[in-house]
């Protein structure tokens, strides 16, 4: 059907002042790309960050708290930045463009290398890098300083947006806080406290910070003391401890929406694509193998990683390459064994899978280790593996595909397809976690709002119109389907694990006698 | 094989082929005029607002249908031979069937107003109106006023929908507050000041007199029924309520009323053809039910009802506890039992009312002035659970066991600020002054 362009969703003059403004602030930071030499580099940089975020607010503002509160999505079909129209594309092309050059070309940002001055749109940050940790600034420091600009610049139209939602207020508070507490600001404070130390941001946790347990990081920590020790054991406790409690508790989203970097800028600058992750059935498909594809490749890789540096000589450290691999094989075949025995049932045709992925894992690990070398594993050099992994997985993956093509794919590509710790924290999600989203009885319209919203691309309605809870290891727990739904079908909740799947043919509302008869399994 | 043939493609329809596929492997076809595939018609609005697109709105993808063996035929039934067991569709094709349901539906109904038929007047129910008011009403300079005429659900939905887009909506409504034949007071009247709110020109107690023709066969105005007021417009829609879009069964022998008349067993009065959802007319209305149910649910448990009857388990429509919801423009709507506006409303039943000093939130719980048995919840702004209202209903919990107990049935998202004791102080103090 062809849709007109309605009028309503023309901008208001204020709406144009403050794009202008925006604009300006990232004009400022295209001729600093340029190489425009700007003798106050702090004045220009406040300048520059001052206006894209005050632009960013009165936009919102006139966007926003002129009407009443309620859901907001008038026209997000229409407008060509996110119905994939000619603004999306040209969006995608320049983010995306701006990864490649972040990750493989820094020095057209202006990165002096061997100890050289930064130039260009590096320099321009040098006053702020020195003002937090005393030294200059590199392509990371830029990136994580406009990274972290925008998820509080658009983490506070989201609010605005969201303002009748308390769920959505304090989620969105939460992840603006530990972006700019824990990703951007406390690395840089620890640097300044202990310059030895690896650069660690506490909320990353293994597979995503797999570097941290590189060989020159690993002996970083450990060279620093108590401190670099405290570090690496809570990097293990992280995975080990920390994170299968709280998913327990309250499903993944304690993280993905709550606490993540990546979840965080897909939450705020990404929530006006969300509604473009594809919904369909081969998509979902897709998705299982290859988040599951990049978890086992981190689990590979990490082990193999952590395998080349230690000995092989228990009277020189008691952790030999073959207890290491021992306690790894032992782990995992712990928790596949666990989940074969409790959670068959569950599990139907996707135990196959679980297997065959466990096998492969495991196989893959011994012949590593009968085959490997100090200097080789699976007959390539080691540092070859980590290498592949950080550069197509960490960097393309991630960066270029996973945020570049926000406007193209929806906002939680990388979350969806690519994420290996979404991985493993979806698996205890839909396995052994009190998290589900209850289904309101009969009142489910099939309407397709809840769907639609879904940056996960979950069918969400293909449950709630059978009156069944979702219960999926992809759901990061965000809450809009529950907002947007126009008949109060949906609640994110935490609740007993008993009952928590509930698939019924007959809904609530029927006759009792066939709701028994057809509902009885 | 026997063949099941159903006319009408809405969720009755579509949830009775679903069910009789998963009980037998009969050859099913689903007949529609309308659209090629399955949509739920409760969510044209987004489309025209942009939330969603249309295909945004088919719940199944386009492989369900062929993966589960339900043929999709798109055509006009004109004429029903039911001796013979033949359909004849508009264009001369013909289709044999074992046993027909009829699923057809609505259609808005139109009071025989002066120029009802004129362009730009348009109902706001099927797929082609929304094509139609896409091309009467894509933005402000083209539609420059719409007139809205009929105050129930499907009038406030389109003025939300004419709002979207900045087009200034005119809503006449012919009672003296909205849809408070349904509605308690406290609540349409809530209501009202809510669209207010959005910047609709309400007209209460107000009804059409005649829409005006621009002499090219298009709206120019409507005339106001009391004052002669004539208002520039150039969309007329009309949602004064829908009736069974049975036109087709004219000359045929099955019974008609207002709708297709059915038995408890959705049964007609010939052998082998059922009829479900909106167009099928009880023969005695069930409960408080109206003989004629035009709501999703009921078309819905219709389906599942009539598919164990077509698949060998005879078995009644027996419903169980009412519900309903709704939203209106920003505020959502549930009931769950029953509460009557002044209209309908027993003498035995008594009404507790509560509302937030914000204005758009509210509760009325009804219950038995005599027995004090709990009877039915409306609730405005607040999400609550229907499993625990349905046990509730089930257990004729009290009305004091309800409002004490009211926390448990709360459905709103974590964090929200809870009302439970500010309304059993309310009920507690109410109590007392009584």
């Amino acid at each position: 059907m062809s849709l007109a362009r309605p009028d309503a969703l023309d901008i208001t003059t204020k709406q144009k002042v403050a794009l202008g403004i925006g604009i300006v602030g990232l004009f400022i930071l295209a001729l600093a790309l340029f190489n425009t030499d700007f003798a106050n580099q702090g004045l220009f940089l406040t300048l520059a960050l001052g206006f894209i975020v005050s632009g960013t607010a009165i936009y919102s503002r006139s966007a926003y708290l002129n009407k009443l509160e309620g859901i907001k999505n008038d026209g997000q079909w229409f407008k060509s930045i996110s119905s994939r129209g000619f603004w999306g594309w040209a969006a995608g092309i320049i983010l995306t463009t701006f990864y490649i050059i972040l990750y493989f070309y820094p020095q057209y940002l202006g990165l002096g290398k061997d100890g050289a001055e930064n130039t260009g749109l590096i320099s321009l940050f040098d006053p702020l890098s020195q003002l937090l940790a005393g030294r200059n600034a590199s392509q990371w420091f830029v990136y994580g300083t406009l990274y972290t600009i925008a998820i509080l610049a658009f983490g506070y139209k989201f609010i605005l947006k969201y303002r009748h939602n308390r769920y959505q207020k304090i989620r969105t508070v939460s992840v603006m806080f530990f972006q700019l507490g824990f990703a951007f600001l406390i690395p840089e404070f620890m640097y300044v406290m202990n310059n030895d130390l690896p650069y660690y941001d506490l909320k990353s946790i293994w597979p995503l910070n797999y570097y941290i347990f590189d060989e020159w990081s690993v002996k970083g920590f450990l060279s620093n003391g108590n401190i670099g020790l405290a570090l690496i054991l809570f990097g293990i406790l992280s995975i080990f401890v920390i994170t299968p409690i709280l998913t327990y508790k309250y499903g993944k989203r304690w993280y993905c929406s709550w606490v993540c970097g990546c979840g965080g800028l897909a939450e705020t600058a990404g929530d006006p694509f969300r509604h473009l992750s594809s919904k369909k059935l081969s998509a979902w498909k897709l998705e299982r193998w290859l988040i599951h594809l990049v978890l086992v490749f981190s689990v590979v890789m990490t082990t193999a990683m952590v395998y080349t540096y230690l000995g092989y000589d228990s009277n020189d450290f008691w952790l030999t390459r073959g207890v290491f691999i021992t306690l790894v094989i032992v782990f995992l075949t712990m928790i596949f064994a666990g989940v074969m025995y409790f959670k068959r049932q569950e599990l139907g045709k996707d135990a196959k899978y679980g297997a065959i992925g466990f096998f492969v894992v495991i196989a893959l690990l011994l012949i590593m280790h009968f085959t490997g070398t100090t200097n080789e594993l699976f007959y390539v050099k080691a540092g070859n593996l980590r290498s592949v992994y950080g550069i197509y997985i960490g960097s393309i993956f991630s960066g270029v595909i996973g945020t570049g093509f926000y406007p193209i794919l929806g906002s939680r590509a990388w979350c969806r397809f690519g994420c290996p710790m979404a991985a493993i924290l979806g698996f205890q999600q839909r396995l052994f976690s009190k998290f589900r989203i209850t289904t309101n009885g009969g009142q489910c319209i099939s309407c397709g709002n809840c769907s639609n919203s879904c940056e996960m691309g979950i069918d969400v309605r293909h449950y709630a119109q059978k009156g069944e809870n979702i219960v999926r290891s992809s759901c990061v727990g965000c809450g809009i389907c529950a907002a947007v739904c126009p008949r109060g079908v949906l609640k994110l909740e935490n609740d007993s694990m008993k009952g928590r799947i509930n698939p019924t043919e007959v809904l609530l509302g029927n006759d009792v006698d066939l709701m028994a008869l057809v509902n009885q399994k | 094989m026997e063949h099941i043939v159903i006319i009408g493609n809405g969720i009755s329809g579509v949830t009775l082929a679903r069910h009789i596929r998963k009980l037998s492997e009969k050859k099913i076809t689903i007949v529609s005029a309308e659209t090629e595939y399955f949509f739920s018609r409760t969510a044209l609005m987004y489309v025209y607002m942009g939330h969603m697109k249309f295909e945004h709105t088919q719940p199944y993808e386009n492989w369900f249908w062929e993966k589960n063996r339900i043929d999709l035929k798109k055509g006009y039934v004109e004429n029903v031979d039911v001796n013979s067991k033949i359909l004849h569709f508009s264009n001369g094709e013909t289709m044999p069937y074992d046993k027909l349901v009829i699923a057809t539906g609505s259609k808005p109904n139109k009071f025989g107003w002066p120029g009802q038929d004129l362009d730009g007047v348009m109902g706001m129910y099927h797929k082609q109106d929304l094509e139609n008011l896409e091309k009467y009403a894509p933005n402000k300079d083209i539609c420059k006023r719409a007139v809205i005429v009929g105050g129930g659900l499907i009038g406030i939905e389109l003025a939300e929908m004419l709002n979207s887009r900045s087009i200034p909506v005119t809503f006449l409504v012919r009672e003296s507050s909205f849809w408070n034949g349904v509605l308690p007071e406290g609540e349409s009247a809530m209501i009202n000041r809510h669209i207010r709110n959005h910047h609709i020109d309400l007209r209460l107690s107000t009804n059409l007199r005649e829409i005006k023709s621009d002499g090219n066969g298009k709206v120019k105005s409507v005339v106001i029924e009391e004052t002669g007021e004539e208002i520039q417009c150039d969309v007329v829609g009309l949602t004064a309520g829908v009736s069974p879009n049975i036109d087709f069964l004219k000359d045929s022998e099955i019974e008609t009323g207002r709708g297709v008349k059915v038995n408890r067993y959705l049964e007609t009065n010939i052998p082998d053809v059922y009829a479900i959802g909106d167009c099928a007319e009880q023969r005695e209305a069930i409960g408080n039910r109206r003989p004629i149910e035009a709501v999703w649910y009921t078309g819905r448990m219709m389906g599942e009802t009539l598919a164990q009857t077509i698949c060998g388990n005879r078995m009644q429509y027996k419903p169980g506890h009412w519900f309903n919801s709704a939203k209106f423009m920003d505020i959502e709507y549930q009931t769950y039992g029953w509460v009557f506006g002044s209209k309908g409303q027993p003498d035995h039943e008594e009404h507790f009312h509560w509302k937030h000093k914000d204005d758009t939130k509210c509760i009325t719980v009804a219950f038995d002035k005599n027995t004090n048995e709990f009877l039915g919840i409306n609730t405005f702004g607040i999400r609550m659970r229907h499993e625990t209202f349905d046990k509730w209903l089930t257990e004729k919990r009290d009305m004091d066991y309800v409002m004490n107990h009211l926390a448990e049935a709360n459905f709103d998202p974590e964090f929200y600020s809870r009302f439970e004791k500010e309304i059993l102080a309310a009920y507690n103090n109410q109590l007392q002054i009584v």
